[in-house]
């Protein structure tokens, strides 16, 4: 596998106005192309810092990040974000909120008709074919992360980036749209790079799982790689003891070796 | 410069609204959310749902007899203060002379004499005009001083010292630069309705959410799209808070530029009847400046409805 991804020795210093704050120190992570990676830690250990780091929303203050052996120096839409409180703009349609995305990237090359079919392809792809002239607050908020991860979708980025996707849905809507997801990345062979904070999302999805320790100045602890079969189904894998001792590792790693001090349940 | 942000009903509910969003981190149902009840007095209490099919009296109540006896209270407090006799007006004597004035609103008699109708128009025609130019400066300029800090910091001393000066200050200048009575007044209405709206517009720009800020720049958007389709629509609800807000002052400060300058308006013609003791007169215009301003008030209030996102 290609790399695709290249973080060398990345660190991350805020001044804030209590002082510096060290965020992120001496990472180290390549990613493949086609590969899919979750990033994982207790909160406040600077999982989001990096991924704003690869998609160029934060600049590094030590270290280079590389995209496709370029340097990651501003956000891009070939490193599409799909953020965490799916920002929509309010007063955009949906359709309108994926079309602005698609105008951008092909508006240069494309017909008027190639630009709206591309928009609806990539609604009707997150199952959001029906909603297009709804507005983002008229639908819930499954429905608004969707349209979301389309309006990521329709860039064809090289990598998809995404911050918590469904951190903020209901168990039933995030185990659907996880599956959903699952589906959409084996049509599109895309390269994903997800933070999550959920040992079972980790594993169902991943091909490797980035295991941070606890901040100031966290980094990289553990990579574990999953190796289980695609298409991966969450019945199935429910029983299944590599998933059962994946899981196990994770929790292990999170909760025993890097417990956080500060959470006391 | 944030400090002085006017805050309205409608930006308060927005500001409401959004300040659950962010704490369930989901979006809140607008109806969860208690509107002020400055915008939303009409509505009435809620009726239980076995009520609804009758007619909710004691809303029809709140709604139309309430302020009606406000008024009727008004008018009662002034009869009986003027009963004695004085050379204030009573009530009646008001109306009747009212409808005097109302029954020919048009007539022209000489330059110092024309219908209550020429008034009005005379004195909205130079506030549309003093405050249309306000809103051609004022409006680009908040965007400026919103999207660039250097100019923030630069400006933010001069509006804080020139913001509170009083109307009549800036009529002298206004005569010395124009030699002329009209283009002061419209001069003066100019320099004291710019202000909230280049304030609001520029609060509204550096308050544009973070989120959508970071969208525009994944998305790499050209500058002219981040205005039309982030910042315009994001800033627009603080901006016609800024520009109800400016109409308001254009219209008080009308009346008072006109007395100083005359000429035909509703300001001058106050001031004329002061000089002919014609008190009556000066009531009825009194009711008239508040009416025609609740009226711009009310308009500008369907504007920002029309144009705020959470409701369309």
């Amino acid at each position: 596998m290609k790399n695709f991804i290249d973080v060398h020795g990345a660190e991350m210093v805020f001044s804030t106005k209590k002082g510096r704050f060290h965020a992120l120190r001496d990472i180290h992570l390549t990613v493949g192309k086609g590969e899919f990676v979750t990033l994982i830690g207790h909160s406040g250990c600077g999982k989001s810092t990096l991924l704003n780091l690869i998609a160029g929303l934060l600049l590094p203050t030590a270290g280079a990040l590389l995209c496709d052996n370029r340097e990651i120096a501003a956000p891009g839409p070939e490193r599409a974000v799909v953020f965490q409180n799916h920002s929509l703009l309010p007063w955009l349609t949906c359709f309108e909120n994926v079309h602005l995305a698609v105008e951008r990237v092909f508006g240069a090359r494309e017909s008027r008709a190639q630009l709206r079919q591309r928009t609806q392809a990539a609604l009707e792809l997150v199952g959001m074919g029906h909603a297009l002239a709804k507005r983002p607050h008229e639908i819930s908020g499954g429905m608004k992360q969707r349209v979301g991860i389309a309006r990521a979708l329709a860039m064809e980025p090289k990598v998809l980036l995404m911050d918590e996707p469904f951190g903020a849905l209901d168990a039933l809507t995030r185990a659907h749209l996880q599956d959903e997801l699952l589906k959409i990345v084996a049509r599109t062979r895309s390269t994903v790079v997800m933070v999550t904070h959920d040992v079972d999302e980790a594993v169902l999805l991943s091909d490797r799982i980035v295991m941070m320790t606890n901040g100031p100045a966290a980094t990289i602890g553990e990579v574990l790689a999953v190796d289980l079969e695609r298409p991966r189904n969450r019945m199935d894998l429910a029983e299944d003891a590599r998933y059962v001792h994946y899981r196990k590792e994770v929790l292990d790693f999170l909760y025993t070796r890097h417990g956080h001090h500060a959470v006391a349940a | 410069m944030v400090s002085a942000v006017f805050h309205s009903p409608l930006e308060a509910a927005a500001e409401a609204r959004a300040a659950a969003r962010e704490a369930s981190g989901k979006p809140a149902n607008p109806a969860s959310v208690p509107v002020p009840a400055a915008v939303e007095r009409a509505e009435p209490v809620a009726a239980p749902a076995a009520a609804a099919a009758r007619v909710d009296w004691s809303g029809w109540a709140l709604r139309l007899l309430a302020p009606l006896a406000g008024i009727a209270l008004l008018v009662a407090v002034w009869a009986l203060l003027t009963m004695r006799g004085s050379s204030f007006p009573t009530p009646a004597a008001t109306f009747e002379e009212a409808v005097k004035v109302f029954s020919d609103p048009f007539y022209r008699k000489g330059p110092n004499d024309q219908g209550i109708g020429w008034n009005i128009l005379f004195s909205l025609q130079r506030v549309a005009v003093g405050f249309g130019m306000a809103a051609a400066v004022g409006i680009p300029l908040g965007f400026l001083i919103g999207r660039f800090t250097v100019l923030d910091r630069m400006v933010a001393p001069l509006i804080s010292l020139l913001r509170p000066v009083s109307p009549l200050a800036w009529l002298p200048i206004g005569l010395l630069v124009f030699q002329a009575a009209n283009p002061a007044a419209i001069w003066t209405i100019f320099i004291c309705s710019i202000w909230p709206m280049i304030i609001n517009t520029a609060v509204g720009v550096q308050r544009v959410p973070d989120d959508y800020m970071n969208v525009a720049r994944v998305l790499n958007l050209s500058e002219w799209k981040i205005i039309t389709r982030i910042l315009l629509p994001a800033v627009l609800p603080y901006m016609l808070t800024g520009v109800r807000l400016s109409v308001g002052t254009a219209w008080l400060v009308i009346v008072a530029a006109e007395m100083l300058t005359g000429g035909v308006g509703i300001g001058f013609w106050v001031w004329d009847e002061w000089n002919n003791l014609n008190v009556t007169h000066i009531l009825i215009a009194i009711f008239v400046i508040g009416t025609v301003g609740l009226l711009l008030e009310w308009m500008l209030i369907g504007v920002a409805r029309r144009f705020s996102y959470d409701n369309a």
